[in-house]
């Protein structure tokens, strides 16, 4: 092709986020995952004639902590809406939901771009809207010629949020995805499991291509029900290829009538085409005769607000840039806040930033996902790993027996100086002691002092070889420092 | 006194007394059943056991002395399309023929702890859309005073059975005027309070934002007595009005007050299109008001002619999307040729819901169309603003507003089933009380020319029930109308 090509994606996503409430939406069955199908209901959950919804405030609440998260604007006057469509999961054959007053509107979400190139770079993504709407429950295909119902999920709170389309990558999804989640889990709004489907994703993709100095759009494909982070990246980079080439085929562009809906196949990693054309769904939204609008008080929403916490962005970058931490460090100890909450009580108990979050992040985080926990849940105070961390700065142990010293340490009470003489993990940094030794490893090893003292290529190498010999007749316990600086003025 | 002369009051405070019992009057309920409902087709399900087993149980306690109930075994009958936990709950529909509802709804409850005793479920236009209990599924019903005429709806089969003796009083719901229609068409008492008063968790949806529970009773006191019972806060329904906002709730407490001074509103040229004998009745029943000390006011209604177009865009929106539920997969009736989901809903729909019923669906679905909607629906919307605000305009100047139940007295049985939109105009007087949300009652004020009741219809502002009930009280005592019983035995099957 010699004409000059250029395209760019553009994304934009609906995002499913199941709320972690203790009831359902509109009636008082339990919020739980993996229950006898159909033991979590009642006959308002399954649209039982003459029930009625009662809206669950928590949600409710839930959803305005999510939106002002979003940086969205609040709505004051709000209320829910009968979206129509018939499905065997969805009893009522309509769903409550919000059509044209959502709850929160016009925010955006930053994201960090991270990678090698993109360190310490961020991006917002406008959100358009944020609003509630109860879940259907699940046709199981799993008995033989019938299909069966589980109504447990039926009436799930569920957030429905919406991006403008600023997306232009796949990976760029990815990362949005995965903040969103950190929000939610740090908001306690929604544990934010994948394996349970409590996020789903459904991006729309199509390409900006600039094909001598013209531009042309690509027809809009819808991808259906994504439940996974790899999935909804792949799907996206799968998009963009399968659409460039198809535009080189055939130079279809968007047109009214041209968006399609594709499924994700995710063994052969393949989009599918799943419905030809966007046909004209009319859901025939109304307000819901049954529930009562809602108004949300200027009191209430700062009420609310008043329970967000710092995100995990802004929290990152302030490690990196309050603590010294690399971008990487700082992201591993946002991942979750309890860890974060955890690493500060730590710093603030007079532990030192950089060697708290390697004893965190190198054992504390390996221990943890061990034994299935948080590092808050290692049975760890605060001060007594700010003490450990005391110990590494002032060189009376090494990393490495750190590591040892803190794993004793989620098994004992004891004061991590107690379990270093008990382990026998103490550096030896007595310069007397360490004279002894090192005069010994000078005088077995004739060569490498030479070497050393000559100067020129072997000295360094053999300056190391001398300093690991002491290391070895010490156990590993010589304080590096004080034995190089032994070995340097004895060797001048 | 003759057990049929009794009020469910004054059947409570004999059989608190001691001078009768619930079993004795249960019984002689069922005796009635037994021998006219075939006459008048009243019931679709009655209980006979569990009655008379629950009348005994409140007749042990009030012999051993406990406290009960302020409708302590009374029997009572209740429409069909509110939901109990014992036997079956039709709406008078095939698609519910044999539905069992796995709940109470809350009136149920609360008739049941103030010690009622249910008689049986009684016969409407299915799911409540119609105005003369012709549109049922599963029976026909008849006026007992006249059996070739329809009893009105929708809660034909509980006017029905007030008048013909077969219970002491009954709930019906009320959604374009389904309560105080057949109550005047059978000549009886029959209350639609404001929208909230009552609870609806449990009534079977028609028009959500229209619907609403009542009584329907021999009396004026009766009528009190049974909304004292069953208004109130609920908590299962987010439309149902909080006790602190609402006037209280015993409404018998100051019943036999009569409200003065009283100005009587009355729209001039509203009754034009009505009968002869009922524009007649109605004006006597002004002079007699106003013979007592009534003055009369003149107001206006400007948007009342719209009113049977909104409603029946609104009403109809909402039931195309309340009855979207019966749809053969999780309950109710099922098409035994479907082979697929899709068939599942259309055969099972296509066969078990009646004509009426399919039309209102899709004039609703049609109303609420892409395209469609801000014409029609939002547009009704407008009107029902509008005339929300003429009541309340027109309640500044008066303390309410009478004028006739219906233009017409019961109909004969057939003579508009294939003429819909005559049928819609019976509610014409009706309805305009739905689209505002404010209470009406209807009461017996007269007979015309072929013995056939006539219905006074008084409209009062929102949560007026205390003084309507109380206007209405100063009417009844003045008149024998509410006295007078259909002579059914007579024309029974050994009848003449």
């Amino acid at each position: 092709m010699d004409r000059k090509l250029d395209y760019k994606v553009i994304v934009g996503l609906e995002i499913h986020v199941q709320l972690c409430t203790r009831s359902k939406m509109f009636c008082g069955c339990a919020v739980e995952f993996g229950a006898e199908p159909n033991s979590l209901v009642c006959p308002v959950c399954l649209g039982m004639p003459g029930v009625l919804p009662v809206m669950n405030k928590q949600a409710v609440e839930y959803a305005v902590l999510v939106g002002l998260a979003l940086n969205c604007k609040v709505a004051s006057f709000t209320k829910w809406d009968r979206k129509s469509y018939y499905y065997p999961d969805l009893p009522k054959n309509y769903q409550i939901s919000q059509y044209d007053l959502p709850l929160a509107r016009d925010g955006y979400i930053e994201i960090g771009l991270g990678g090698a190139s993109g360190a310490g770079r961020t991006k917002k993504v406008g959100i358009i809207r944020v609003h509630l709407e109860e879940d259907a429950g699940k046709n199981l295909h799993t008995a033989g010629n019938f299909t069966q119902v589980d109504l447990n999920r039926t009436g799930t709170p569920l957030l429905e949020i919406v991006t403008k389309p600023d997306i232009n990558s796949g990976a760029e999804a990815r990362a949005l995805a995965i903040e969103l989640q950190r929000i939610v889990q740090y908001l306690g709004v929604s544990e934010g499991d994948m394996q349970k489907g409590h996020m789903r994703f459904e991006p729309n993709v199509n390409l900006l291509i600039t094909r001598d100095g013209r531009e042309f759009a690509t027809p809009i494909v819808e991808i259906k029900n994504l439940n996974s982070f790899r999935a909804l990246e792949r799907s996206i980079d799968y998009e963009e290829h399968r659409q460039l080439h198809e535009f080189l085929e055939t130079g279809q562009v968007m047109e009214p009538g041209t968006k399609t809906t594709r499924g994700w196949d995710a063994d052969r990693e393949v989009t599918v085409l799943q419905r030809e054309k966007e046909e004209a769904h009319d859901y025939r939204y109304f307000p819901d005769p049954d529930l009562v609008p809602l108004e949300l008080s200027e009191q209430w929403v700062e009420d609310i607000r008043g329970r967000l916490c710092e995100l995990p962005l802004a929290r990152q970058t302030r490690y990196v840039q309050q603590y010294g931490l690399s971008e990487y460090d700082a992201g591993v100890l946002t991942g979750e806040r309890a860890t974060a909450d955890f690493f500060e009580a730590v710093v603030e108990a007079g532990g030192e930033p950089k060697r708290v979050c390697n004893l965190l992040t190198q054992v504390g985080l390996k221990l943890a996902n061990e034994r299935g926990c948080g590092v808050d849940g290692l049975g760890l105070t605060a001060g007594r790993v700010a003490e450990l961390a005391k110990m590494v700065e002032a060189g009376q142990v090494s990393a490495g027996a750190s590591a040892t010293i803190f794993e004793a340490m989620t098994k004992s009470e004891k004061e991590p100086c107690v379990l270093a003489e008990e382990l026998d993990l103490k550096q030896k940094s007595d310069a007397g002691e360490l004279e002894a030794i090192i005069e010994q490893v000078l005088a077995e090893n004739p060569q490498a002092v030479q070497d050393v003292k000559s100067g020129g290529k072997k000295s360094k190498k053999a300056a190391g070889y001398l300093l690991g010999q002491v290391m070895q007749k010490t156990g590993g316990r010589a304080n590096p420092k004080v034995a190089s600086e032994i070995l340097g003025r004895k060797l001048r | 006194m003759q057990m049929e002369q009794l009020s469910a009051r004054e059947l409570r405070d004999r059989i608190i007394g001691g001078q009768t019992s619930s079993v004795e009057a249960t019984e002689w309920v069922f005796e009635r059943i037994e021998r006219l409902d075939g006459v008048v087709g009243a019931y679709i399900t009655t209980y006979q056991q569990r009655a008379l087993e629950r009348a005994a149980q409140i007749d042990r306690r009030i012999a051993a002395g406990d406290k009960v109930g302020r409708l302590a075994g009374v029997p009572l009958a209740v429409k069909d399309n509110i939901c109990t936990r014992f036997g079956r709950t039709t709406c008078g529909s095939r698609i519910l023929e044999d539905f069992h509802s796995p709940y109470d709804a809350t009136v149920i409850e609360r008739l049941e702890s103030a010690g009622a005793v249910i008689v049986g479920k009684t016969n409407l236009d299915e799911f409540a859309m119609g105005s003369s209990t012709e549109n049922s599924g599963l029976q026909r019903t008849v006026n007992p005073w006249d059996t070739s005429r329809v009893p009105g709806g929708s809660s034909g089969g509980s006017a029905v059975a007030v008048a013909a003796g077969l219970c002491y009083a009954a709930l019906g719901s009320d959604t374009g005027g389904s309560i105080r229609q057949p109550a005047g068409f059978c000549g009886v008492v029959g209350l639609k309070p404001t929208y909230g008063r009552v609870s609806r968790y449990g009534l079977v949806a028609y028009g959500s934002s229209l619907d609403q529970i009542g009584p329907i009773s021999r009396t004026v006191e009766d009528a009190a007595l049974l909304l004292s019972v069953i208004a109130g806060h609920d908590p299962a329904d987010s439309t149902s009005v909080d006790e602190a906002t609402s006037a209280a709730r015993d409404y018998l407490d100051k019943l036999d007050e009569p409200v003065e001074p009283l100005r009587i509103g009355v729209v001039p040229g509203l009754t034009a299109g009505a009968e002869a004998s009922v524009q007649q009745a109605v004006s006597r029943a002004i002079e007699q008001y106003t013979d007592i000390g009534a003055e009369v006011v003149e107001v206006e209604l400007a948007h009342s002619e719209y009113a049977i177009a909104a409603y029946y865009v609104i009403a109809t929106a909402e039931a195309s999307s309340n009855l979207a539920r019966y749809d053969g997969v999780h309950y109710g009736y099922r098409s035994e040729t479907a082979e697929d989901y899709v068939a599942v809903y259309s055969r099972s729909r296509a066969e078990a819901f009646g004509k009426e019923v399919k039309r209102r669906i899709m004039l609703g679905t049609y109303a609420l169309s892409s395209g469609y909607y801000d014409a029609y629906y939002l547009k009704a919307l407008r009107v029902r603003n509008l005339i929300r605000s003429d009541f309340a305009e027109a309640f500044k100047r008066c303390d309410c507003i009478v004028m006739p139940v219906s233009p017409t007295t019961a109909f004969r049985l057939g003579q508009k089933v294939d003429d819909p939109l005559t049928m819609y105009l019976s509610d014409v007087y009706t309805i305009s009380a739905n689209l505002a949300g404010i209470p009406g009652l209807s009461i017996p004020c007269g007979f015309d020319e072929q013995g056939l009741p006539i219905g006074l219809q008084i409209l009062g502002p929102t949560f007026s029930e205390d003084r309507l009930l109380r206007i209405a009280r100063m009417y009844e005592k003045e008149t024998d109308w509410h006295t007078r019983r259909p002579r059914l035995e007579a024309r029974g099957p050994d009848g003449p």
